[in-house]
């Protein structure tokens, strides 16, 4: 029921040409506001905004290689209540995909919400984003565009993607979008895809009198093409993961430099207990209790409970894990924790057919139940 | 390593095989003294969090062990319980630990007998398999 749509790009600049569909979109009556990725009028860095005064779609930077939050929680803190308004969210897909996972653990609602996905040409660590802009302080996101969608490659300015990026099967906006925005395989010169997805999609487009156009065949081989050499790179990463990790020993070195700060599980979109187990007095333990764990093997690594904490985070929520990367991304002292857990989660997903962010009529595998399954697990 | 005795922790729930140790007790049956029975209210309320911290203190296998399908005292929280620990036969093996160290049983309040040979059986084959990792490396 899709309808494929197209908007002209104007003077060959895409930028300006998704800040004028945004304000557009932003103009209709009933949508109060639109969340997305603004660059900064004081400094030159990128963070998801409300934006309810079009003047400032200006800034708007929906595709600057930068990455440094997940939306999901952002939009999840939107819409948990209705506000009485509508509002318009332009969203990555592993956003989209998070966001989905949220909404099974109804801690978001899109009855107010229009979700516009835009194709995703990745993202840099925030760290090299950062070495990014200071060496290309002027348009950096057209740099690292044309570098990307001309197929010069990913390596903008000798910075390469986030390794989560480099592994993420998923560039295109998820089905449950409303409107996707459609930038891989088309000549992005002179114009852009659009797909309305939903009836709620169907509506706004017509407002804005789209003209219709076909998807082509080239869109459909260079997606292609792209799914397939991330899943090389992703298949890649399992496998040189799973050889680090494959014993205790060994996990124990690859999470050696964990301070148990936490980050990771903050910036996880979908880590979702309100109150964390581990930052409740639980582990606050007696002062007792560490010297008997230190006299048992001679040592205790303080802080303790490091191994503890990432296994009962796998448990947790490998399942809802879509692979954004932000966990490696907020981690202070480098460990992949990104490959970590896309490795686990790959298996836990498939040990019960799921696949996080795929659709909303799939529930989180540890909310249901069947009667006669997984009978092997048991000893009778 | 001839006389290594395994220390099993024992996640049992109180309406079946708590009950069914109880009467294993008071019908003087033996079974090995290496079980440290946790009793809990049901099998459901194991949060795979319990199991993980135990595995990594050193215990040398797990066992879950509650009603028989059908039979739990709260409907169904034996059927989560079977997909938790689903769960994490998922992820444990992925960090070497050998299935063998986790177990989920169904033992009813009158199998007294059962639950004996259940644990004859469990203390045998982690008597096999060794020691546990945790046991010997340090765990950070």
């Amino acid at each position: 029921m899709a309808s494929n749509l197209k908007i002209d790009v104007q003077d060959k600049d895409l930028l300006v040409t998704l800040r004028e569909f945004f304000r557009l979109i932003l103009e209709q009556e009933d949508i109060s506001a639109i969340f997305v990725s603004q660059r900064l009028p004081m400094k030159n860095t990128i963070m998801p905004a409300l934006v309810t005064d079009s003047k400032t779609l200006d800034r708007t930077d929906p595709l600057a290689p930068a990455f440094p939050i997940n939306g999901a929680k952002l939009l999840s803190r939107l819409t948990r209540k209705s506000s009485g308004e509508k509002i318009a969210a332009v969203l990555r897909p592993c956003e989209i995909r998070a966001f989905t996972e949220l909404l099974k653990l109804k801690q978001g609602k899109t009855d107010d919400l229009i979700i516009i996905g835009i194709d995703c040409l990745g993202a840099f660590r925030n760290t090299d984003y950062f070495r990014f802009v200071e060496k290309n302080p002027e348009r950096s996101t057209e740099l690292f565009i044309d570098s990307v969608l001309s197929g010069k490659g990913t390596t903008a300015g000798g910075i390469d993607l986030a390794p989560a990026c480099k592994a993420c099967e998923f560039p295109i906006a998820p089905n449950n979008a409303d409107i996707s925005i459609g930038l891989i395989g088309i000549d992005v010169k002179n114009q852009v895809l659009i797909e309305a997805r939903t009836s709620a999609g169907e509506e706004i487009c017509k407002k804005l009198n789209l003209s219709e156009t076909k998807k082509t065949a080239e869109r459909k081989t260079a997606v292609d093409n792209l799914v397939a050499q991330r899943i090389e790179y992703r298949d890649k990463m399992f496998a040189e993961t799973r050889d680090t990790v494959d014993n205790l020993e060994k996990l124990t070195a690859y999470l050696a430099g964990c301070i148990n700060c936490y980050n990771c599980r903050v910036a996880c979109p979908v880590c979702y207990c309100k109150e964390c187990v581990f930052v409740t007095d639980v582990f606050y333990h007696e002062p007792s209790q560490y010297l008997h764990w230190a006299k048992r093997k001679g040592i205790l690594k303080m802080p303790s409970d490091t191994l503890f904490y990432h296994i009962t985070r796998l448990a947790h929520s490998s399942m809802a894990c879509v692979g954004c990367g932000q966990c490696s991304n907020a981690c202070p002292n480098e460990i992949s924790v990104m490959e970590l857990f896309r490795t686990v989660a790959e298996k836990t997903q498939s040990a019960f057919g799921y696949e996080a962010g795929r659709s909303l009529d799939e529930p989180p595998p540890l909310s249901v139940f069947e009667k006669d399954e997984f009978l092997e697990v048991a000893q009778t | 390593m001839e006389d290594f005795e395994p220390v099993i922790v024992a996640f049992v729930c109180n309406w079946c095989t708590y009950t069914a140790a109880d009467l294993a007790g008071t019908s003087r049956l033996s079974y090995p003294k290496n079980i440290r029975l946790i009793r809990v209210m049901c099998t459901g309320m194991v949060d795979p969090q319990y199991v993980i911290k135990a595995l990594l203190e050193g215990a040398d296998g797990v066992l879950v062990s509650g009603c028989h399908p059908g039979d739990c005292h709260y409907i169904n929280g034996n059927y989560k319980a079977r997909r938790r620990i689903k769960l994490l036969k998922t992820i444990l093996p992925q960090i070497g630990f050998e299935q063998e160290r986790l177990k989920l049983t169904w033992i009813g309040a009158s199998d007294g007998i059962r639950f004996a040979e259940i644990m004859r059986e469990l203390v045998d084959q982690l008597t096999e398999i060794g020691q546990s990792q945790a046991k010997l490396k340090m765990v950070i």
